[in-house]
């Protein structure tokens, strides 16, 4: 059971009150129809999955209704920070950090 | 090995049953195989198993990082049927059915595989619409099935609340009198006693934790515990650590890891000779030979790989099966658990070559592969042992999710089983 820090309400809630939705930091193609059939299914299917840290997107639906990122262990569960959108994390995996410096 | 019968029982029970051969070997790993399968699973077993058997590959290594039927196949609620929508899934869970029909004198181990039917529920009108078309469909497939209505579901199932005086009264369902239950731990353990009749080598406490490539090839797998072992080829089939794997050899899957849990509740009395599940109020249950009400919940909404789930998920499935059989109110539940299943886009599997040469994947059967760990042994090892995809694997391939042939069984696949 999550006890989850909503970055809007500024409170926290009981885990029923939030849904996961999904990989954060996902960008759409900026130019969807010169996509190739390559990209445009990589961007709508394919995910990190990873075991350990992740970043993900909540949403306080019986709450404020507003989405929000959160940087979560998948393996201890542990919730390590939660930011609001258009934020970036502060807690990186030492691969994401390496992946991100060369983008 | 020797042979498991009726006599043999007698026999070693002059003995106290305490000479016993064991069930298969515990070797030490060779440097090189010609197929090395990742994941003792059942999936991963039953290809074991039918390389051997059907395509006369021997030297192989199934490598298991846990113990063998430790992960999925350990922690499920055992449901098989074939009752799937579309020609190309409900082809390959039937190629499974037809394999179970024969498999306990197959590999001459008791898989307990009983044929007492499924009844998937309908709750509204859109329900027994898709139920209608659902069954129309198998039946053009030769697969059997009918379509009952309130009364013949109360006939099936006494002691379920089928009144209209519930929140989602029961208007109808489908039935597959074939489908039913299977021991899950049997499986593994049969598959793994016929491998190794067959010289496949059963590595356990062995964990992958590299793919090691040449030239956009897979060349050998690194384990913690022995070094690398090299192979002509790699099977991957580790259903919730896929993603992982995949990571290992450079590229990813569309699949999410989401822990998927049970209980079971003490034995009671036999009262419950059916599987009964439903989409709507989403709840699955059955009752095992032991007499424990073998109940499923629904996956939670994150991912994770802690093999636990939410409080909350439990609640809410024990809620639905209380609806349905207000009888059950009192039962105590004894264990519950989680596994990790890995949940595709389409809710099909993955049966596919990789960007990786020499490397396949075996994966993506979620919340509902255990049905079909039969047939897709069977046509996995045919893929490892041609280097291509079986027939009936063919419309599995992971690059369908870039050129948009997907095979949506969401409605089939609705509950989690
Ligand atoms: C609660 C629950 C209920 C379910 N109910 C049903 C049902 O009623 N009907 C149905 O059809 N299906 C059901 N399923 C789904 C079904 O259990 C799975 O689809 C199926 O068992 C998968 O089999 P498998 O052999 O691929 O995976 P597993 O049995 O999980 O085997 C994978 C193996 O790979 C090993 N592994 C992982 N990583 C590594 C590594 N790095 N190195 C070496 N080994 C590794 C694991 O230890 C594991 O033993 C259920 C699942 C759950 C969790
Ligand atoms: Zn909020």
């Amino acid at each position: 059971m999550f006890y989850i820090y909503c970055p809007y309400c500024q409170e926290h809630r009981e885990e029923e009150e939030f849904h996961a939705a999904g990989q954060a930091h996902i960008a759409r193609p900026a130019d969807p129809d010169n996509c190739t059939d390559e990209e445009w299914g990589d961007y709508l299917y394919f995910r990190k999955n990873p075991r350990g840290l992740h970043h993900e997107m909540w949403v306080h639906a019986a709450g404020c209704r507003k989405f929000f990122n959160m940087t979560r262990d998948t393996q201890s569960y542990e919730i390590k920070e939660v930011y609001k959108m258009g934020e970036q994390p502060q807690i990186v995996s030492e691969q994401d950090s390496i992946a991100r410096g060369t983008a | 090995m020797n042979k498991y019968s009726g006599f043999g029982l007698l026999k070693h029970g002059l003995s106290y049953h305490e000479n016993w051969q064991r069930a298969w070997r515990n070797p030490k790993p060779k440097a090189k195989y010609d197929v090395v399968i990742v994941g003792g699973g059942g999936h991963g077993l039953a290809t074991a198993y039918y390389l051997a058997k059907v395509h006369g590959v021997t030297n192989i290594a199934v490598v298991e990082k846990g113990y063998l039927g430790g992960g999925n196949t350990a922690r499920n609620t055992t449901i098989v049927r074939s009752n799937y929508l579309w020609d190309e899934s409900a082809h390959l869970y039937e190629h499974a059915m037809k394999l179970w029909e024969g498999l306990s004198q197959d590999l001459n181990y008791n898989v307990m595989f009983s044929q007492r039917g499924v009844l998937n529920l309908g709750h509204t009108l859109q329900d027994m619409r898709d139920i209608q078309r659902r069954v129309n469909a198998n039946r053009l497939n030769g697969i059997d099935g009918e379509v009952l209505d309130t009364q013949q579901v109360q006939e099936i199932v006494p002691i379920m609340d089928c009144s209209a005086n519930t929140r989602y009264p029961v208007l109808g369902a489908s039935w597959q009198p074939r489908a039913g239950v299977a021991r899950h731990d049997a499986v593994a353990w049969g598959y793994a006693r016929a491998a190794d009749a067959l010289g496949v080598d059963l590595i356990q406490q062995c964990e992958v934790d590299d793919i090691i490539t040449e030239d956009g090839a897979a060349v050998a797998v690194h384990t913690k515990q022995h070094g690398l072992i090299k192979a002509d080829r790699i099977g991957c089939v580790v259903a919730g650590n896929s993603s992982v794997l995949a990571k290992m050899a450079g590229f990813s899957l569309p699949l999410e890891s989401h822990p998927l849990q049970a209980l079971v509740s003490e034995p009671i009395k036999p009262i419950l000779d059916t599987v009964v599940m439903s989409n709507h109020v989403h709840g699955y249950v059955s009752q095992s030979d032991k007499g424990d009400l073998v109940i499923g919940a629904g996956i939670d909404g994150y991912n994770g790989y802690g093999q636990r789930g939410s409080y909350s998920t439990i609640e809410h499935t024990v809620q639905a099966i209380i609806e349905l059989f207000p009888i059950f109110s009192r039962v105590r539940m004894n264990r519950q658990w989680g596994g990790i299943v890995d949940t595709c886009p389409d809710a099909c599997p993955i049966i596919s070559d990789t960007p990786v040469e020499n490397l396949f994947f075996n994966c993506g059967w979620g919340t509902g592969g255990f049905k079909a760990t039969p047939g897709s042994g069977h046509v996995f090892a045919a893929t490892l042992a041609k280097g291509e995809a079986h027939e009936l694997a063919k419309p599995f391939s992971m690059f369908r999710f870039n050129d948009g042939s997907l095979i949506d069984e969401h409605g089939a696949a609705g509950v989690a089983h």
